[in-house]
């Protein structure tokens, strides 16, 4: 016998409060599931079931309108075509790449996302992966803690941070807030982007192997998309220099990683620091055994405000929707 | 001036080293069997010493060289240095201010993300292949928190203006208060200790300024608070700062500098809210070689008799 999908503690189960489909609960449900009880709409928990997927949705998920989604449980057209009704697409993250926006587009089906609230927080993580790069911060910290200071003397020297010219891949809402910081640093912001942003004050560059050529350090902060897939090559890394630093905060697929950890193993590039990788949690061994990089565990938006701001906003959305009012951060397209 | 005798206190700066060897007669304090012969027979020829932050000029080493006339230090803290003494006996003092403000600066902005952010706990745990799908780590925002500086001379101020483009409320103690500035003032350590979430150290070490971290402010800062210290060691009561850390008295700590470095509390070496850096504040190649070419640049003007270029006494 499958088992029933679990309903909410303190609702009672009721033909009138719709469901929502969460087919793997998000980082942000797992870690704030009170924030999610709503007397506008109950969570469809189809993790829980014992039924394969597939089956779930077929049996229980004919009459979703709304479904709650991350990378992890990824809206492509196979599961569209499972779900008949859906009219919103939610994700509790910035990033948007799990989401098919062409099949969405094409069957009015309305996507929104956590823009903005994750933004102060990436770009804190950002700034401080770079820093800790040029002046070897978590390097200097695990020789200290080997106990080897009073042994072998001073620790070598890094590299100042303002007089770097820092390239920002994709001047959105994180790039924006990144430069914003960099500049009290005396650092020189350029940037590339789709189109020129008529309000930003930094030089503009059509494509990322020119951004990279006049730049110290890239920080990528663009969402991943076909065209930015990979868009981090062996040719741009070149260009970067033997110098360069990459910061990355954005997803791992916008770098070619295996060329990535040839041009850091080989010296072609300086070092670097990043959160996101193309196989989490698989991390090339390779980069395990660098002192010039610096790595995270895909935590750059891992702060409680961030998350307690993201948790309000994908309730607000649902509600706005269950209301028949304006969603609070439907994507636009651009 | 190949004859002038320039002792090196302690081993600093290869660059500098080798400027110094070229033009003027170096002596190495650092690799002479016994000092107080050295001194003896040396006395005549030592015209001026080259320190830093471990090592200066105290009154014994002042006293043993009667023809110093410089004494030019590879840093901008003054406090290996006697100055009364200096000023006593018309010895010049000469360090290395402004050269170095934004390292220090940059440095002490990485060590709050660092903390805050949990950045090497973080490179430790992907480091150790322990890496798996659902496992959440909250770390704590940066933006927006309120950033209390002890000291607000130039390294304090650049501190200032760094943290204001995350958006944190700056508030800061003084000797005297700054009219001109436009940051919060609290008269006392302690006050300035309750009422912000990160404290920086960011002043001189002096008499007065000895262990200004001490258990009452470490109480003020509560469990979540979070010390930077970029200044010196002994600003800092070191075996407090150490049991409210073990204790979670303290949030969390990014230290540059400790009471007997190059010794750190190995009791700091197992907790996950620290940073533990080796003194490394002015530590880029393009700042050591600036503080060098400084150090070098007020050794000739004095011995051309021209105006020194970064005069202390």
């Amino acid at each position: 016998m499958e088992s029933q999908p679990s309903q909410e503690r303190n609702e009672q189960p009721t033909k009138e409060v719709p469901h929502v489909l969460v087919m793997k609960p998000p980082p942000l449900l797992t870690l704030f599931e009170d924030k999610f009880i709503s007397t506008k709409f109950q969570l469809l928990k189809a993790w829980e079931s014992t039924l394969p997927l597939h089956q779930f949705l077929t049996t229980h998920a004919g009459s979703v309108r709304a479904v709650l989604c991350s990378g992890a449980s990824p809206i492509t057209p196979h599961i569209i075509q499972l779900l008949p009704s859906l009219q919103l697409v939610v994700t509790a993250s910035a990033g948007i790449n799990h989401i098919d926006l062409n099949e969405c587009r094409r069957l009015g089906i309305a996507v929104t996302n956590a823009a903005g609230v994750f933004s102060d927080d990436a770009a804190d993580a950002a700034v401080g992966l770079l820093i800790d790069v040029l002046r070897k911060i978590s390097s200097a910290d695990r020789f200290v803690r080997h106990g080897l200071w009073p042994a072998t003397g001073d620790y070598p020297l890094g590299s100042k941070l303002g007089d770097k010219r820092v390239g920002i891949v994709g001047l959105g809402s994180i790039g924006s807030a990144v430069a914003k910081r960099l500049e009290a640093f005396g650092c020189t912001v350029l940037y590339n982007s789709r189109k020129p942003k008529p309000w930003a004050p930094y030089p503009f560059y059509s494509n990322v192997h020119e951004l990279a050529v006049d730049s110290d350090a890239l920080i990528v902060c663009c969402g991943l998309t076909a065209e930015t897939r990979h868009m981090i090559n062996r040719q741009v890394m070149v260009a970067l220099g033997k110098q360069g630093i990459i910061v990355n905060v954005a997803r791992g697929a916008i770098i070619d990683e295996k060329e990535m950890v040839e041009c850091l193993v080989h010296g072609e590039i300086g070092g670097a620091g990043l959160d996101v990788f193309e196989n989490e949690p698989s991390v090339p061994k390779q980069l395990l055994e660098l002192d010039n990089v610096v790595l995270s565990p895909h935590r750059a938006v891992f702060t409680p405000e961030g998350f307690m701001a993201a948790c309000d906003l994908v309730v607000a959305n649902l509600e706005a929707f269950f209301e028949d009012e304006p969603l609070l951060s439907p994507l636009i397209d651009e | 001036m190949e004859s002038i005798g320039v002792l090196m206190a302690c081993p600093m700066n290869s660059y500098l080293e080798q400027q110094l060897e070229k033009r003027f007669k170096l002596y190495r304090f650092w690799t002479v069997p016994d000092k107080s012969s050295f001194l003896a027979s040396h006395k005549d020829s030592i015209q001026a010493v080259v320190g830093n932050a471990g090592a200066g000029a105290d009154a014994e080493l002042i006293e043993a060289l009667p023809k110093l006339e410089i004494v030019a230090s590879f840093s901008v803290g003054l406090d290996k240095i006697d100055l009364a003494k200096c000023k006593e006996k018309g010895i010049r003092v000469t360090n290395t201010p402004d050269v170095l403000t934004e390292d220090v600066a940059d440095l002490a902005i990485g060590l709050m993300l660092a903390v805050l952010r949990k950045l090497c706990e973080s490179d430790r745990y992907v480091r150790s292949g322990k890496w798996k799908r659902g496992d959440y780590v909250l770390t704590t925002k940066f933006t927006g928190k309120k950033v209390g500086i002890i000291g607000l001379g130039r390294i304090g101020m650049a501190i200032a203006k760094r943290a204001e483009a995350f958006s944190c409320p700056i508030s800061y103690y003084s000797r005297t208060e700054k009219p001109e500035i436009k940051y919060k003032y609290y008269p006392s350590v302690v006050e300035l200790a309750a009422h912000c979430d990160i404290l920086v150290v960011a002043c001189p070490l002096t008499k007065e300024t000895h262990h200004i971290i001490n258990r009452e402010v470490i109480d003020a800062m509560g469990p979540k608070g979070v010390l930077i210290n970029i200044g010196r060691g002994p600003h800092v009561d070191e075996p407090e700062l150490v049991s409210a850390l073990v204790e979670r008295r303290l949030g969390g700590a990014g230290l540059d500098v400790f009471e007997n470095e190059p010794y750190v509390p190995e009791e700091l070496f197992g907790l996950d809210n620290v940073v533990l850096l080796p003194h490394v504040g002015s530590g880029t190649v393009e700042t050591r070689q600036a503080m060098a070419d400084l150090v070098i640049g007020n050794l000739e003007a004095h011995f051309q008799k021209k105006p020194l270029l970064t005069p202390v006494v």
